[in-house]
């Protein structure tokens, strides 16, 4: 059985440095730092007092204050990158085509900010002061659940949770929905809001987070000599997946192929990559095999590149693992040198990126990376975006428990 | 108008979203004003906290207008 083919034709993102694709991107290239100091709660006892916050958002636009109510602010940004992604799309949801569209929008974490309040009600009032709505504005499925409700998709309806990489494996998990015919599209990515006081805690106890408080904009700095750990940041990224004949059939715009998909685990730590990137390693070449790529075939890759210590030098020496020679020639960038690390929607703004890489034959540049580490010797693209022929793109993450996930975009020949 | 009867009708525009016109005295929540069983459930809760009282959830299924909230409010209240 030959697979059917999947293809991207609507693009969503709520990001640090803009909450539209079009804001997004503009900024993107243009290499604008979205790090900032925090103010969204008191951070003076914090070690790490900034963060990539979601600025201007305003949540009535896209849902009606009576449900936003009942939704945390991940769940937010997940709608609202999807909404954009539908309406690039063109695709209109009716009688007919509801039982095969679905959607696939997942988080790490999920509803942080109102598990902390919700508890907070409960020690201040005992268990009667718990909402009715406790559970369903928290949980990680109701992206995609409100999202099913709101335009009357009956597809499959699923959340996969992969903490950092959550929007690539909800990505290529929609994919093979696709491919192996349980829907003809899908509504696919990550969302995050995880910038609240347990959060930042916890990421900063875990010692994961830069604690340049003198100078957030420059924290984020992957493969820099004087990098030392990620920025957290907010938002969503989210894609339409559609069956090939299905998009052509509609005369929708077509972004890029997904080519390709891969899987693999560390089987080595909670938190820290394996030796060498081998487990990421072996992610990119499943991906390539899925793909029917060379290593040559790559143009651009958007890294996972996160600005820690240890995650930068094991993927450079995963990408060289994976890429042989050929490593010496791709273009890399980190955008999470401006936007932070979303967490679970960093594949998925990421897929964003690498999609509108390819539409503009451009990669974005990786800010910030002003003394390349001597371990780190591939090609950044440091601090200005590259004009080039970017015809296939390749998207990593890698997430806490060794979970790695890589999808790789061609454009339509 | 009492002054519990606006303040309960204020409770029910901002916890249902709804419009204060259509917060009759006799409108039902569930079938006038949209709400489904978990919006009364934190309605209920919200009249608790502003009239600080403590409603046991056999009193609270039997409100379901705000004329039933206010009569009970005026019958419970210390």
């Amino acid at each position: 059985m030959s697979k059917r083919r999947v293809v991207v034709t609507g693009l969503g993102a709520v990001t640090p440095v803009g909450v539209t694709v079009k804001e997004s991107w503009e900024n993107i290239v243009a290499g604008k730092s979205g790090v900032a100091p925090l103010t969204l709660f008191d951070v003076s006892e914090f070690s790490v007092r900034f963060g990539a916050s979601v600025k201007d958002f305003d949540v009535t636009t896209v849902i009606p204050k009576k449900d936003a109510k009942k939704m945390d602010t991940f769940i937010h940004y997940g709608i609202a990158a999807a909404k954009e992604a539908i309406e690039d799309s063109g695709l209109v949801v009716t009688d007919e085509n509801a039982e095969r569209i679905g959607v696939a929008i997942g988080s790490g974490i999920g509803g942080l900010p109102g598990i902390e309040s919700g508890y907070d009600s409960y020690l201040n009032g005992g268990p009667r002061k718990i909402s009715p709505f406790f559970v369903p504005s928290n949980i990680i499925n109701m992206i995609s659940g409100n999202l099913s409700i709101m335009y009357g998709m009956k597809g499959p309806n699923t959340a996969i949770v992969t903490a950092c990489s959550t929007g690539t494996h909800c990505i290529s998990s929609a994919g093979r929905m696709i491919q192996y015919g349980d829907a003809d599209v899908m509504i696919a990515g990550g969302a995050e809001m995880a910038t609240s006081k347990t959060g930042l805690g916890g990421f900063a106890a875990a010692r994961a987070l830069s604690t340049r408080n003198d100078d957030p904009a420059a924290a984020s700095r992957p493969w820099d000599k004087d990098r030392d750990g990620f920025v957290l940041g907010d938002g969503a990224g989210v894609i339409v997946l559609e069956e090939y004949e299905h998009a052509v059939k509609r005369g929708a715009t077509i972004y890029a192929e997904l080519v390709g998909s891969g899987m693999s685990s560390d089987a080595y730590h909670m938190t820290s990559p394996s030796e060498g990137g081998e487990g990421a390693a072996r992610c990119m070449v499943n991906a390539l095999k899925d793909a029917g790529l060379n290593p040559e075939d790559i143009d651009y890759i958007n890294a996972h590149g996160t600005s820690t210590p240890a995650g930068d030098a094991a993927e450079t020496q995963a990408i060289k693992t994976a890429l042989g020679h050929s490593a010496n020639d791709v273009a890399i960038s980190s955008t999470k040198s401006m936007i932070g690390h979303l967490l679970g929607a960093a594949g998925g703004v990421e897929a964003v990126f690498s999609l509108l890489a390819i539409r503009d034959q451009v990669a974005p540049p990786t800010i910030n990376l002003d003394n390349q580490d001597e371990n780190c010797d591939l090609d950044y693209v440091p601090n200005t975006a590259r004009q080039m022929k970017v015809d296939v793109a390749m998207s990593n993450s890698f997430g806490f428990g060794g979970t790695n996930g890589t999808v790789i975009f061609k454009k339509l020949s | 108008m009492s002054d519990i009867e606006a303040r309960v009708k204020e409770i029910v525009v901002e916890q249902l979203g709804v419009n204060a016109d259509e917060v009759t005295a006799d409108a039902s929540f569930i079938d006038d004003l949209g709400a489904d069983s978990l919006d009364t459930v934190e309605l209920v809760m919200a009249l608790e906290e502003a009239f600080e009282c403590e409603i046991p959830d056999e009193e609270a299924e039997k409100i379901t207008t705000v004329k039933e909230a206010v009569s009970y409010i005026n019958a419970h209240q210390s």
